[in-house]
C-alpha cells in the first residue's frame, strides 16, 4: 500500500557496509546532534521563581461573584450542578430573610454551595449555565492538599471576599454568551 | 637531601592531591549540567547559584548515609576495595608534569612530583592495578551481581590493555624515551604526536575510555543489566570512593591522552615567553587540554549507547589489536629507514 506521509522507511537487515562497520562516522553524526542540543535554549521554566504566563480565558480555581453592593449573585438555581458533566456541584437553597438584603441580591440564595475539586474537571460549563453572572473560573491554580475532604470547597473559597474582589472582566469579553 | 626540598615536595604533593580531588568532584558537577543540557534540561541549579555547591551537598549526603557491610561478605576485602580504586586512581598523578620549571624563594621547582624514567610504564601499570579495586570490590560483596561487573571489568581490562600498550609502543618509538618529560620534549610549540599519529591517538582514546569504565564501555556497572555492577552491595562513602575514583582516572587519564598525543603544555608560541609568565600560562594551558578531553568523555558518554559485551570483545580483539600491531609495524619501518638504522 502507499504510504499517505513520505516519511516511510523500509528496514532491512542487510549486512553492514564498510563504513558503517567502522561505527565512527555514525558516532560523529550523533555527538553533532547531542552538541546541537547542549548549545540549544532549554525550554525549561524554573518554577517557584518563573511561573509559565496563563492565557486570559485560562480555566483555575473558580469563584462566585458578589455584585457591586457586595451582595452574593448566585441564587441557587442549580443550573451549574445541572451542566457539570462530572457532578462535582452541590448546593442546598435557601430564602432570603427580612435584613439580609445587603448579603443576597434576590430572594433565593445558596445556603451551602460546594465544588469538589478532585472532580472538578474545569470545563467551565458550569461558568457557561449560570444565569447570574455569579460564577466564573478564575487563573488562579488549586493547591494540593493531604486530606480528600480538603478539596471539597465550601463558600467559605468560593465567595470572593469583599475587599479582595476578584477581576474576571477578561473572561466577559471573551466568548462568554449572552454578555456584551 | 635539605629542608627546603622536603618542603617543596610535600607541598606540591598536597596541591595535586586537592587539585585532583577538587577537579573531580567539579566533574561530578558538570558532568550532570553536561547530561542536562545535552537532554534539552537545566541540570542541577538548586545548592547554591548555578548549583555550584552541589558536589559538597552530594559529599555530604554520601557521608551521612548508614555504612552498611553485608552479614556474608569477606569484611576485609569489601573495605579495602574502593580504597584501592581511590588510591590507585590518585596515584598516577606522582610523575604527570604539569608545567616548566618555577623560580620560588630563589629555588627552581619542578612542576612534576617525581620523574621517573620509566614514567609511562608506571602510569600503564598502576592504571591496571585499578581494576583490581574493582574485581575485589565485586567478589567481596558476596552477590551475583557485583560479581559479574568484577568479572566484566577485569576482563574487559585485559582487552584493552593489549592494544592500549601497544600504541604506547608506537609513541615510545616516536620519542624514543619511556619518560612522559622525555615525550614531551619532542612536542614542543605545536609539533604534537596527535599530527604524526592519528590512528595511534584513536586507538588509545578508545582504549582510556574502555579503562576507566567510561560509557560506552561501563559494562562494569552498566545499571539496566546489572543493578549497580560491582558496586551493588556498597553505600554510603565507599560507594562514594568508587564513584569518585572514576572521575579522579577520568581526570589523570585526560592528562596523560594530552601529554601523549597533544604536547602536554606546550603549546605553539610559548618560545615568546620565559620563567614564571611561562611556566603559569603553560599550567594553564596544560589544563585547558585536559579539561576539553574530560568534556569529551563526558559528550561520549551522553550520546553513544552502551556496546554488548560481545561487541565490545569483538572491538577490542578483532579490531583494535591488529590495527594497533599494524600501526606500530609500519611506524617502526618507518623510523628505522628515517633514521638510518638498515
Amino acid at each position: 500500500m502507499e504510504s499517505l506521509t513520505n516519511r516511510r522507511k523500509v528496514v532491512s537487515d542487510k549486512p553492514m557496509t564498510f563504513i558503517e562497520k567502522l561505527y565512527l562516522p555514525a558516532i560523529f553524526s550523533g555527538m553533532m546532534i547531542t552538541l546541537k542540543h547542549m548549545l540549544r535554549r532549554n525550554k525549561t521554566i524554573k518554577y517557584p521563581e518563573e511561573t509559565r504566563v496563563f492565557a486570559p480565558v485560562y480555566r483555575g480555581q473558580h469563584v462566585l461573584k458578589r455584585d457591586e453592593q457586595g451582595r452574593e449573585n448566585c441564587t441557587a438555581c442549580g443550573l451549574c450542578a445541572v451542566a457539570c458533566p462530572a457532578e462535582a456541584i452541590t448546593m442546598v437553597a435557601n430564602e432570603r430573610k427580612k435584613g439580609e438584603e445587603n448579603l443576597y441580591r434576590e430572594e433565593k440564595y445558596a445556603e451551602k454551595y460546594e465544588i469538589n475539586m478532585l472532580r472538578c474537571i474545569f470545563c467551565g460549563l458550569c461558568e457557561e449555565a449560570c444565569p447570574k453572572e455569579a460564577i466564573f473560573l478564575t487563573d488562579r491554580i488549586v493547591p494540593t492538599e493531604f486530606e480528600r475532604e480538603d478539596f471539597i470547597y465550601g463558600k467559605d473559597i468560593l465567595v470572593e471576599s469583599l475587599e479582595n474582589r476578584i477581576d474576571i472582566t477578561k473572561r466577559q469579553n471573551t466568548g462568554k454568551r449572552g454578555i456584551v | 637531601m635539605d629542608v627546603a626540598y622536603i618542603i617543596e615536595k610535600s607541598s606540591l604533593v598536597v596541591l595535586v592531591f586537592l587539585v585532583s580531588l577538587g577537579v573531580a568532584a567539579y566533574s561530578t558537577y558538570f558532568e550532570r549540567k553536561l547530561a542536562g543540557w545535552i537532554q534539552d534540561r537545566v541540570g542541577p541549579d538548586r545548592a547554591g547559584p548555578f548549583g555550584l555547591l552541589q558536589p559538597i551537598a552530594d559529599g555530604v549526603k554520601m557521608f551521612l548515609k548508614e555504612d552498611f557491610i553485608p552479614k556474608n561478605s569477606d569484611k576485609w576485602l569489601f573495605i579495602i576495595g574502593p580504597g584501592i580504586s581511590m588510591f590507585t586512581a590518585l596515584i598516577t598523578s606522582t610523575i604527570i608534569p604539569w608545567g616548566p620549571p618555577l623560580q620560588l624563594f630563589g629555588r627552581q621547582i619542578t612542576l612534576q612530583i617525581a620523574d621517573f624514567n620509566i614514567g609511562i610504564l608506571f602510569i600503564f601499570g598502576v592504571l591496571s592495578i585499578g581494576v583490581y579495586g574493582i574485581m575485589i570490590g565485586g567478589w567481596a560483596s558476596n552477590n551475583k551481581y557485583s560479581l559479574f561487573g568484577a568479572i566484566r571489568a577485569s576482563s574487559q581490562m585485559i582487552s584493552y590493555e593489549l592494544a592500549m600498550g601497544i600504541s604506547l609502543i608506537t609513541i615510545i618509538l616516536m620519542s624514543g624515551s619511556l619518560s612522559l618529560n622525555g615525550i614531551l620534549e619532542n612536542q614542543k610549540g605545536i609539533n604534537w604526536n596527535i599530527f604524526y599519529q592519528p590512528v595511534c591517538f584513536l586507538i588509545f582514546f578508545i582504549c582510556s575510555l574502555a579503562e576507566t569504565n567510561r560509557a560506552p564501555f561501563d559494562l562494569p556497572e552498566c545499571e539496566s543489566e546489572l543493578i549497580g555492577g560491582y558496586h551493588t552491595e556498597y553505600t554510603s562513602m565507599k560507594l562514594g570512593l568508587f564513584l569518585f575514583s572514576e572521575y579522579v582516572s577520568m581526570f589523570i587519564s585526560s592528562a596523560v591522552i594530552s601529554i601523549l598525543f597533544f604536547g602536554g603544555y606546550h603549546f605553539p608560541g610559548e618560545s615568546y615567553f620565559d620563567g614564571n609568565i611561562l611556566a603559569i600560562i603553560s599550567v594553564l594551558v596544560f589544563f585547558t587540554k585536559i579539561f576539553f578531553f574530560v568534556f569529551l568523555f563526558m559528550w561520549i558518554r551522553w550520546t553513544i549507547p552502551r556496546f554488548r559485551f560481545d561487541q565490545l570483545m569483538h572491538l577490542g580483539w578483532k579490531t583494535l589489536i591488529p590495527l594497533a600491531i599494524i600501526n606500530m609495524l609500519i611506524t617502526g619501518v618507518v623510523i628505522a629507514f628515517t633514521k638510518g638504522w638498515f
